[in-house]
């Protein structure tokens, strides 16, 4: 099978997730997207892998889920000491920051 | 051991024939549908709970790829662990939170799914066709004497300082984590008698109230159990003269009393 | 135009070979530093070092800071001593070592070395520049002894002295343009030493603002020279002039650049009028700085440059009468004042012009203007100190008219002031006699009525000179007593430390003896000869000696007997008269003839209103615009900003956006 289907496949779960990030404003709803998004780019890697005949690729993928799970905790972290203090988890309720 | 034979089983298969093939086309689309199922759902557990098939999906496609070491870990690190953290911290946050999918931004909506439309069709359509034609070496080489020495042998030689900073990474992300959910004290402990206190001055019933279904409010033996609600209003508990501060929209006068008492 | 002969200049005909423009015919050299004079360098970096320390370690160098500078001084002045009796040692050809320090400026083919050359002319300064600055230094122990700030005072004394020697041990004109800028920073620093004197703080902005006219001059000269010549050395320099390689008009404008930075540094006409008013700083600095060093090195960058000058009478002719000129306006406005530091100040400006007088009459003059700045520079030094001890004693009064009577109070003072001011209006035998005499002698004989002109304002000028210095003596140290130890000015006058006297000592016996020892048997004329020419042979007078030495003398007794007949023998008025009772000249006098009010009227006001159309020009034109883009560039991003939601989501939504530019731009480059 040509593997190039992997790659459209990834290429559209990666929109909808990055959509996803646009369109949604519940902050671990957002999360979730992002990490649809991480797992998209990882099946490019295998991929690539794969089409390279060398496991370096795989080697990528595997770090990046360490990296994601990292950032998982520290994200839902941040998010739970938001929620205790705005009673919100909507990132739109997040917009001190501005002009 | 078992686990290996069933990965060899099951790339034989998919490799030899047509197999591949038919589970990339069982599985992409449940994926994508998964996956957009996860960005409309109204409710986040929802959302989570489509997200774990399309993790799972992913997991099975990195096996079909000769990635047996990865769509294990995937599995057993995503949609294992990482995903019943987002299901802990929404549970924590209050499932009760759907989102309104009313846009609040003017153009926000729009704006991103033209973009999203414009992104994905330059993705798929030009570069998908470039690529088109590729073939793919294999990893058969690559993996000889097993998929998962062959990584370990690629972590601990090439990318052996990648892996002791990812490591560094993993400790202070945890480290990062403790200290932001951290909670300050501000006062002293609360003691026995102060928690006694607060609950008096609240107002409301002083005693455990009953679980669910339990329609007695007073639990004393001289006062008479009421009797079910009136048909026209069956979540509410009969003794309407009870001035207990209980929520009157809520399906759960008692839980809700409960709650108001904390 | 040129008398002397092309071989006057040393030369050796294995000249080493030099990158430049000109093949040179005649090229000096200079022997490499070897033996006791590889430790050239230690004259600079002693001082140098001093300076450092004193003004990097803070206060914790309050305690001892004045005595290591002191010491540093004192062993800068031993090793000048070393090197110069290693000079004597050598023959008169081989007198001139140069050590190379490091490559300076090494841009292809403008090649400059920081070297440093010991040669008859730099090893008097050198030996003038320590000595001198090592008895101020000591003096000063004492003088500024309850001054909370003297550390500071002392490292910049030291940094001066390292500058002064930086200037005349450079071997090429660029390290001395170094000193020659590091001197006048130090002049600048030690100036507004009290700087919250608002006096102080003016005066040396002035004598910044002055010096950075005659600095231009000589930034402009050493550039001529690297435009023609090819480098900034002496020796490459002073070989292509005496060659004839550099054309006349070129010359002459190397020269007269040359005699504008003199002029700036030295206080000539026209510029002088930053140096009487220099006199608010500090005694000491007067002495050692603006009148016995640093005001000379005008006429060591002459007599340095002697090569060039020699070879161009026009610019000589200029630089004489600058010096006759000078020599005049300086008596005349010394006879009016009445605060003892701006006397001695024209002194200065007015013995400066008697060395300009002697370095413009061209070989026959240099040694002898040089030998009158070292006679100068002890006599002038010690007339500083005297008067600082003076004023030391009268509570930081300047005016001679509040003195009087003060020699039995004073005895050493007395005694070292005298010596020194008979020595500078020329008492034989003592150094002021042999040295100025000299000068008048040779204006004179430079013959024709040029000369008879010359030499008559040089003996008229000593006449004055004898004139007002009398007059100084006189009214501080003589007559009545015009000042009170009781009521609200009460003064107690009393003998200065043995600290600030005992360096007035050693000054007083240089003053007395050092003219006969440099004149008799032409001792420093034929030591200075392979560097400036031999002076103009004997025998060729325009007048005799003995008799111009006569009329010397006897004008001088005038100015003596009517400054004695003035001030000693009718009373002293203990209030200056005012301007409409005095005559027009002595008005002029008291108003430094004029040279400030020309000086504002000539170029500070067509120089700020210049500036005011410059400013004008620059808020309409550069500010306009510049506000202009601001504003549009405001207003912009006053716009701009409002993108800034602070909704995560929007800017999500542009990095998607980028996303999308960024791979369509990819896809048409590489797919497309």
């Amino acid at each position: 099978m040509n593997p190039a289907n992997y790659l459209i496949l990834s290429a559209l779960l990666f929109t909808i997730g990055a959509v996803g990030v646009l369109l949604r404003r519940n902050a671990i709803v957002v999360f979730m997207c992002v990490e649809l998004m991480l797992n998209a780019a990882n099946l490019t890697l295998v991929t690539f892998s794969r089409i390279n005949g060398t496991l370096d690729g795989q080697i990528i993928a595997f770090f990046v889920m360490v990296v994601a799970a990292a950032e998982v905790v520290i994200g839902l972290a941040v998010i739970l000491t938001i929620f205790r203090t705005r009673r919100s988890a909507s990132v739109d309720d997040v917009n001190l920051l501005k002009y | 051991m078992n686990a290996a034979i069933l990965v060899q089983a099951a790339g034989e298969f998919t490799r030899t024939s047509g197999g591949e093939a038919a589970t990339f086309w069982v599985l992409a689309p449940v994926a994508v549908l998964a996956a957009l199922g996860m960005v409309l759902a109204r409710s986040a557990v929802h959302g989570a709970l489509l997200l774990v098939v399309n993790l799972f999906c992913l997991a099975v496609f990195y096996l079909l790829q000769d990635a047996p070491f990865l769509g294990f870990v995937q599995i057993i690190v995503y949609t294992g662990a990482i995903m019943v953290l987002f299901l802990f911290v929404l549970m924590l946050v209050g499932v009760d939170s759907a989102d309104s999918l009313v846009e609040t931004l003017r153009g926000q909506r729009m704006a991103a799914i033209v973009l999203g439309a414009g992104f994905a069709g330059l993705l798929v359509f030009p570069i998908g066709g470039v690529i088109s034609g590729t073939k793919a070496a294999g990893l058969a080489a690559a993996n000889n004497g097993g998929n998962i020495q062959a990584i370990a042998r690629l972590l601990f030689t090439d990318y052996v300082f990648a892996f002791e900073i990812v490591s560094a990474l993993l400790i202070i992300a945890a480290v990062g984590a403790m200290i932001l959910a951290h909670r300050e004290r501000a006062g002293g402990k609360i003691t026995q008698k102060e928690m006694l206190r607060r609950r008096f001055a609240a107002g409301g019933p002083v005693t455990p109230v009953p679980g669910p279904g339990v329609y007695a409010r007073p639990q004393a033996a001289d006062v008479t159990p009421a009797l079910p609600p009136a048909s026209d209003d069956p979540g509410h508990p009969g003794d309407s003269g009870d001035s207990a501060g209980g929520d009157a929209d809520s399906p759960h006068p008692v839980g809700a009393g409960k709650g108001a008492a904390r | 135009m040129s008398t002397v002969p092309m071989s006057r200049v040393p030369t050796h005909p294995a000249a080493v070979p030099m990158v430049t423009r000109y093949a040179m015919p005649h090229e000096p050299h200079y022997a490499s530093a070897t033996g006791i004079f590889s430790v050239m360098w230690l004259l600079l970096v002693l001082p140098l070092a001093g300076a450092a320390i004193l003004l990097l370690g803070g206060r914790r160098t309050n305690r001892w800071g004045h005595l290591l500078a002191t010491a540093a001084a004192a062993t800068s002045f031993v090793v000048a001593l070393l090197l110069f009796f290693a000079l004597l040692g050598r023959s008169g050809d081989d007198r001139a070592v140069s050590q190379h320090l490091f490559s300076w400026i090494p841009v292809n083919s403008f090649q400059v070395d920081a070297g440093l050359l010991f040669d008859q002319l730099s090893a008097l300064f050198v030996l003038l520049i320590t000595g001198v600055g090592t008895l101020i230094h000591v003096y000063s122990i004492g003088y500024m002894a309850h001054d909370p700030a003297r550390r500071k005072f002392f490292a910049y004394m030291n940094l001066f002295l390292a500058s002064m020697l930086l200037l005349v041990l450079g071997d090429n004109f660029l390290v001395l343009y170094a000193g020659w800028e590091l001197v006048g920073l130090s002049s600048y620093l030690l100036i507004k030493f009290w700087e919250d004197r608002p006096a102080a703080a003016t005066a040396a902005n002035k004598a910044f603002y002055m010096n950075r006219v005659g600095d231009v001059g000589l930034a402009l000269a050493v550039m001529f020279m690297f435009a023609t010549v090819g480098s900034t050395n002496f020796d490459t320099v002073f070989g292509a002039a005496a060659a004839g390689v550099i054309g006349y008009g070129t010359l002459t404008a190397i020269a007269l650049l040359l005699l504008l930075g003199a002029c700036g540094k030295s206080g000539q006409f026209p510029l002088q009028a930053w140096l009487p008013d220099a006199m608010e700083g500090p005694t000491p600095i007067s002495a050692l700085i603006h009148a016995a060093t640093m005001v000379t090195a005008g006429v060591y960058l002459i007599a340095r440059a002697n090569p060039i000058f020699t070879e161009t009478q026009a610019a000589r002719t200029v630089v004489v009468i600058i010096g006759a000129g000078t020599i005049l306006i300086g008596c005349v406005i010394g006879c009016a004042y009445d605060d003892i530091k701006k006397v001695l100040a024209y002194s200065t400006v007015s013995q400066i012009g008697y060395m300009f007088l002697a370095v413009g009459l061209g070989p026959a003059g240099y040694a002898l203007g040089i030998m009158h700045l070292l006679a100068h520079g002890f006599f002038k030094a010690g007339l500083f100190l005297g008067a600082g001890s003076v004023i030391h004693a009268m509570n930081d009064e300047q005016d001679m008219r509040k003195y009087g009577a003060l020699w039995r109070l004073m005895p050493v003072t007395w005694a070292t002031f005298g010596i020194c001011y008979l020595a500078i209006i020329g008492f034989p035998p003592l150094s002021g006699f042999f040295t100025k005499d000299k000068i008048i002698e040779a204006a004179f004989d430079k013959g024709g009525t040029s000369g008879y002109l010359l030499g008559s304002a040089a003996l008229l000028g000593a006449g004055i000179t004898a004139f007002y210095m009398t007059r100084l003596f006189l009214m501080t140290f003589h007559g009545e007593r015009r000042w009170s130890d009781k009521g609200p000015r009460a003064v107690h006058p009393h003998e200065s430390p043995r600290v600030m006297t005992g360096p007035m000592i050693p000054l007083a016996i240089g003053a007395a003896v050092a003219g006969g020892l440099f004149v008799l048997g032409g001792s420093v004329q034929n030591w200075l000869a392979p560097v400036v020419g031999e002076s103009a042979e004997e025998g060729v007078h325009t007048m005799s000696p003995v008799v111009l030495t006569a009329l010397t003398l006897l004008v001088a007794a005038g100015g003596f007997a009517g400054a004695y007949l003035r001030y000693q023998l009718r009373p002293v008025e203990a209030v200056a008269p005012p301007d409409a009772e005095v005559g027009l000249v002595t008005v002029a006098a008291r108003h430094d003839l004029y040279a400030n009010t020309f000086n504002e009227a000539v170029f500070m006001r067509p120089g700020q209103y210049a500036t005011r159309f410059l400013v004008w020009l620059d808020t309409v034109g550069v500010d306009g615009a510049v506000r202009g883009s601001a504003a549009a560039v405001g207003g912009l991003s006053g716009r701009l900003r409002r993108t800034q939601t602070g909704f995560v989501r929007s800017y999500a939504l542009s990095m998607l956006g980028g996303a999308v530019l960024v791979v369509g731009a990819l896809y048409l480059v590489k797919v497309g």
